[in-house]
This record gives C-alpha cells, structure tokens and sequence, in this order.
C-alpha cells in the first residue's frame, strides 16, 4: 500500500512534531510512505475566503503531487475536507477526482482504512478532553455530532480509547466551535478569542490536563487562549499520543 | 434509543453551567405528567434568580451595529463592543445555549425526529417548486372564505396596502402580534409616519417597540437585554419603577399598560407561521396568545404572509408544528397554534401575500432552499458566533445563520461582509428543522461575493498573494526557508495585516527549530540519498 503523507502548512511551519509523529505511526503499520517534496498547502485558506480562482493554482499543485498513491493520509480534518469537499477550482479530470477520494485523514484512516486495534507503544495516563474540528466533525463525519437524533460513536474516542491509562473527560459543550474557523481567526479576533476562551475554559474546568485534537489547527488557537488567560492546559495533537509520545 | 440521547448529556454538564443570573436548575414550579420540568415557553427557558436588582452590577446595554446607509456593516466591530458587555455577552451567550440544550433534549426524545425534518424539507421543496399553482389555490380559498386578499411586490407596497385598508376604515390604532415580515418591511416606521399608532402585542417586540430598536432575534426579539434594560427602557416610556426588575412586575406593567391599546384598537394584524393552500387559512404559533388578540379583538383584522409560508395540505401542517416550537424552545408544541380562516360575523379580514424579494431568492440555484425557513430560530441559538456578538451587531432583519444566507439576497454590498462572520462549523445545518444546508450556502455566498469583488480589495490581494505563494513551491520554501523559521511566514498566513489581530487576543505559536520539511530533508533524504 502506497501512501502519500500531506503534511499541511500550518503543521509543517509550526507543528513539525506532528509531521513527524503521523509519519513515524504510519511506518509502524509497515506500509510505504511518501513524502512529496514539493506539496505546501490544500488551498483551504483561500477557498474559505471565497478566493476559489486565487486558489486554483495551488490546487493543481496538490493534485500534481499526490496523484498515483493509493491513499494520502493527513493529520488535519480541516484540510481533508477541503480536499474531498472544496477542490473545486480546477477541472475535475479523473486525476483531479481520484485523489480527492483517496484523501484521508489520519484518525478515519486508522480507523476505518487500517482498521487497527491497538497501539501497544502507547501509553498516556492523563486527563484529556478531546477537541472535536469542526471539519472533522461534521464535515468529514467523525462522529456523531450532538445536534443529530442518531446512536453515537465518535471514531477519535474509539481510537484513543485503544492507548493505555487514557482518561477522557466530558465537556460542558462538548462539540461546540472553538472559534478559529480559519482566517476567521484574524478578521474576526475579538469573537474568535472569546470563543477560545470559552473553550479552554470548559477544558479546564473539566479537569483536563491535556487537550488532544486530530487539528493543530484548532490546537495552536486554543493554546494561545489558554496561555493568555494563563490556563495551565497542554495540547498535543492524537499522531503524538498515538505513536506514543510521551507527553 | 433512549441509550442515544443519554448520550448527549455529558456528565455533570448542568452543574458546570453556572451563570450567576440564573436560579439553581431544582425549579419545582411546573412539572409534567412524566415528572420532568415544563419548558413550554420563552420565560421558561431560564429561570430568574431572585437577587435584587440594586445589589447587582449595572452594565449599559450595548448597542447594534453601525448602519451607514448602504455600506457593508462592521459586524466585528459591533460585537467586539457586545463582547466588551460582559453581563450581557454571558446572560445571551447561556440564555441561548439552554435553549439550544433544551431543543436536544426534545429533539432526541422523538425516535423519528430526522425523518420528521427530511418530510418537513421535502414538503417545503415541492410546495416552493410549484408555489405559483399554491399560491392561486390560497387565494381562491381565502376568498372564498370571504377574505379580502391583496399581493404586494415588495415592503412599500405591504405598507402602503395595509395603510389603505386603514384609511378605508378610518381605523388610526392598530395591534400586533410579532412579524419578521412587517420588520422587513420597515412596516412600523412607515406607519408612524402617516399618522397610525401601532402597539405591539408580544412582549419581547413591546420591549424593543419601546427602546426604539430593532428585534435582535427572531423568537425572543429582547434575548440580548437584561432585565434591568428592560426596567429602565419601562421606566422610560410607561413610568414604571427603575430599580424593580422583578419579572413578573415587569410583565404585569406591560400588560396594565398594553390592554386598554387592545380593547380601544382600530384594528389588528398578525404575521403567519404557516398559510394552508386548501384551506386559505393562516396559521399562527405563539406562546402568549398575543396573535389570537391581535387577530380576534378589533373589528378589522389584517395577516402578512411572506408568500414562501405556503404549505399545500392542512394534514402537512403536523410535521411543521412537532418540529418548530421542539426547535425553537425545546418545548413540545407552542401554546397556542391559531388558524385564522375567515372574518367573524360583523368584522372583515384582509391577507396581503408578500413577495419582497422571494421570487428572485427562488431563482437562485444555490440559495432558493433558504426560503424553505420557518423561522425557528435554532441556528441562530447553536450558532457560537451570534451568541458571542449579539442580533443587533448584524445590522440586518435578519441575524445569526439564517441572517447571513438571505441577508445579501436583500442588499449585496450592505450585508456583503455577513457570510464571514461565521466560522461555517455546520451546527446550524444540523440544528435546522427543514434542512437548509445553511453553512454550505455561508461558503457559497463567500465565493459569489469574492467573485463580484465585494469583498475588501485588500483581503482579495492577500489571498492573491498568499495564492501565488502556495502554488510554486520555490517561493513557499523561500518564504518558510531562509531562516527555517515559520515566523517569516506567519504574516502570510495567520497576521498578514500589518495589526497583528492574532497576537492582540492571543498568544503567538513559538516558531519550531525547523520546519517538517527541513526534518525530513535532514533526517530521511541523506540516508537514501535522495535530493531535494
Ligand atoms: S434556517 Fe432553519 S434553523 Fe434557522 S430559523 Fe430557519 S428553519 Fe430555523
């Protein structure tokens, strides 16, 4: 099985552990990994700004880099929704479109792909409280989101379940946007902040030590929150806990 | 099934919700046959804390967003102002998260709930797919139940028909119930302004009537002030006592003061929930009866019906009444559900169906199942954004979700900067009764206003910019490169405006030793060799 590792920008500008942790847990299954050398980004911060013909060209670029792979595997919902959902600016050749559906992110991957059962190297016995993406939630179908009249399962818990001496905390609002919505981040800081204040308060008063989230993302705003409001809270994305960091 | 929605109630999720507003959740006032807590109507959706009002803090109600004739609204600014309230951000923010809560709780406690919103958008879709053939079937029902029935192209028209109606009759009072319509169109300031009083008759509109703004949502028109606004707004304008903000003397004013309005009125309007094509009748759902007032005490009696309220069967009106008032409030059923029909012995009864603007929406490919709405309000109580920033900050009708996706349907350049205060986290969609694929429109919109260049040239140029960078590796390396540190390119990508928005709030991600890229180089590349 070959795999092509998409390492988003953000994670490999500031979240490198992450790159690595994902590649090094995907090795550990065996299967042949790739990294292209030429990828930068899935389009998503222009598309979501409506800038569909500025992303266009970054586009094609992914699509050229990843074609061939019988999977391409990311740490980010975010990301891989916007590659299943929204890499629509350029045609939509039989390339284009078979590597828009062999895209996965990592949890789904292991999941439902790997279908794996344990991860015996790990251990994390600490108090968690899980961040659900939005992306990863409701875009991509991670779990069952609270609004839904369906039974629950929630693919993330059932993965980190699997690592030894994990404690999973419940929030007060447990899928609740924790306010980074991309460049919402940046036109709207004063809402985006309030709601990465909130969410790190419902973390905290949980009783969490550790906030763990298939987005690192969604994980370097709520740490800036945190560290504001001087939160004693870690964060730390589910590649690391899963391949066994050991926090 | 019950194991499903045990599910959604965390553990120990009610304790940790403090608000200090708030009585502790043990309320044995009104219970039910099954013994849990009635929450059938707005009052009860939060129970008041006893506390007297001169010991608690006082905060100024902040106000709505700036409205400059057709220039796009600052939604950011006015709800950094809201957030800068933060009495009132927190009482919004927990008031409509309960509501939100309560909405699971009976949502879930209905096996069929998903298929009921499946039927409820599919009948919306035939109905507005053929809305012409229902719209002639009302109308030749309406009249001949013996109603008077008017068509207005837009507001002016609505305004000017129902002033007519008015003059016809030398009727110079009237009353009403609650109407996003009449809101749309500018109905009550037109009235002044050719001489009629108008009284509004839902308590939380009466509020808002008084202080001279607008509603801030669609089912609670008040949610956003406190209950010591409302007592300096009624100490304003009926004389009340300033620092008694006892809800119940509250209430109790409103109605001394409103009755004798609604005994002498002229006249009586209400909007409408639902319009029954084979029947010709107008339904109305509300919780204090006020429509029912509105709509059976003066001789002459008016209903505004935007023309996408249709729905063709009166059997079909069941699905719509198990899911808006669920959705709405987390109640089962309003208390009261009218149908108005015809007029009574000795009254007449007009309905002026309303388009303004809902043909057009009806032509938008993308956009046209937004007018499936029935206004209950869910998205804009899941919606973490409008509970933060408050109705008023979008300047619009229409707030929150629903707000963003038929807002610029009404004016592109005025509300062209609503589809982005969102973080499009697909709640609303999800909470949406009838289906609207509401934060997909929200991307939609975004894309059809970038396109028509209504978004700020300078946020287009960054992305232009930021664009031209990701698709040509060599730069992007360049850019993250020359010191291996992301801090060179953090103005692109998180603070690339020279203000810095991400560091004012929070702080900055600490820049890596190196990025992936170069690790990997190092690491993986020299031991096969490999170049770069
Ligand atoms: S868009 Fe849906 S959820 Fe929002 S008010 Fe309308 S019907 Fe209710």
């Amino acid at each position: 099985m070959r795999v092509g590792l998409f390492v988003p920008c953000y994670v490999d500008a500031f979240e490198p552990e992450v790159g690595i942790a994902t590649l090094e847990l995907l090795e550990r299954f065996g299967l042949d990994v790739s990294y292209p050398f030429d990828q930068t980004c899935c389009g998503q911060p222009m598309t979501n700004t409506g800038c569909h013909a500025e992303a266009a060209a970054t586009e094609a670029l992914f699509v050229k880099n990843f074609t061939g792979f019988d999977y391409v595997v990311a740490p980010s919902g975010s990301c891989v929704h916007q590659v299943r959902e929204h890499l629509t600016a350029i045609p939509q050749t039989p390339e284009v479109k078979a590597v828009r559906e062999r895209t996965f992110e990592l949890v789904e991957f292991l999941h439902d792909v790997l279908k794996v059962e344990a991860f015996p190297w790990a251990s994390f016995p600490h108090r968690v409280a899980y961040h659900a993406n939005c992306n990863a939630l409701r875009g991509i179908g991670h779990a069952r989101p609270s609004e839904i009249q369906k039974p629950f399962f929630s693919k993330p818990l059932d993965i980190l379940r699997k690592v030894e001496g994990i404690e999973i905390v419940d929030l007060a609002r447990p899928d609740e946007c924790c306010g980074f919505g991309g460049t919402f981040s940046v036109f709207e800081p004063a809402v985006s902040a309030k709601m990465g204040y909130d969410k790190v308060a419902d973390q905290s008063r949980a009783g969490a030590a550790y906030v763990v989230s298939a987005d690192s993302s969604c994980l370097m705003h709520q740490k800036g929150c945190a560290e504001r409001l001087g939160m004693p809270l870690k964060f730390i994305h589910i590649a690391q806990v899963l391949n066994g960091a050991a926090a | 099934m019950s194991s499903a929605s045990d599910e959604l109630r965390p553990r120990g999720a009610e304790e940790r919700l403090v608000n200090p507003e708030v009585a502790k959740a043990g309320d044995e006032s009104e219970r039910g046959q099954d013994g849990g807590r009635l929450a059938h109507a707005e009052g009860a959706s939060r129970p008041l804390s006893a506390e007297p009002a001169a010991r608690r803090e006082r905060e100024p109600q902040p106000r709505g967003a700036k409205i400059r004739g057709d220039r796009p609204i600052d939604q950011a600014e006015a709800a950094e102002r809201f957030l800068a309230a933060p009495l009132h951000q927190k009482a919004h923010d927990e008031r409509l998260w309960d509501l939100r809560k309560k909405r699971d709780a009976a949502a879930h406690g209905i096996p069929e709930w998903e298929e009921l919103r499946e039927l409820a958008s599919q009948i919306k879709a035939h109905t507005l797919s053929n809305l012409d053939t229902y719209l002639e079937q009302f109308e030749a029902a309406a009249k001949a139940n013996g109603v008077h029935v008017h068509w207005a192209a837009d507001g002016a028209e609505h305004n000017r028909i129902v002033h007519a109606i008015m003059r016809d009759h030398g009727a110079r009072t009237l009353i009403k119930s609650k109407s996003m319509l009449t809101e749309e169109c500018g109905f009550r300031h037109y009235m002044a302004g050719v001489g009629i009083e108008i009284i509004e008759t839902d308590l939380g509109e009466r509020i808002q009537q008084l202080d001279a703004e607008e509603p801030s949502h669609i089912v609670v028109p008040a949610v956003h002030k406190t209950r010591l606004d409302v007592a300096e707004v009624f100490a304003r304008t009926l004389g009340t006592d300033p620092d008694n903000d006892d809800v119940h003397y509250l209430a109790e004013s409103q109605r001394e003061t409103t009755r004798p309005h609604i005994l002498s009125a002229d006249a009586g309007m209400t909007g409408c929930n639902f319009a029954v094509a084979e029947t010709g009748s107008v339904v109305t759902c509300t919780n204090e009866g006020n429509a029912d007032l509105s709509g059976n005490v003066p001789k002459l009696q008016i209903h505004s019906i935007g023309i996408e309220k249709l729905i063709p069967r009166i059997e079909y009106l069941g699905v719509f009444i198990r899911l808006l008032s669920r959705s709405a409030l987390g109640s089962p059923i309003t208390q009261y559900t009218s149908h108005f029909r015809g007029p009574r012995a000795g009254t007449e009864m007009h309905m002026v169906l309303v388009d303004n603007g809902r043909s057009a929406r009806l032509g938008m490919e993308e956009f046209w199942t937004s007018l499936k709405c029935i206004r209950c309000a869910a998205c804009m109580n899941t919606c973490p954004v409008y509970r933060r920033s408050g109705g008023l900050s979008y300047g619009a009708t229409y707030a929150g979700p629903i707000g963003l996706i038929i807002d610029p349907t009404y004016n592109k350049r005025k509300y062209s900067t609503l589809p982005f205060s969102s973080t499009m986290n697909g709640s609303c969609t999800n909470v949406c009764p009838v289906k609207i694929n509401i934060h997909e429109q929200i991307f939609a919109w975004r894309k059809v206003l970038a396109e028509e260049h209504y978004i700020p040239a300078l946020k287009q140029g960054m992305m232009k910019a930021a664009g031209a960078v990701l698709a040509r590796p060599a730069a992007y390396r360049a850019a993250i490169g020359a010191a291996d540190s992301a801090l060179k390119v953090l103005p692109r990508f998180a603070v690339y405006n020279p203000l810095n928005t991400w560091g004012k709030k929070r702080e900055m991600p600490e820049a890596p030793r190196e990025t992936f890229h170069a690790w990997y180089k190092r690491e993986r590349l020299k031991k096969t060799g490999q170049d770069a």
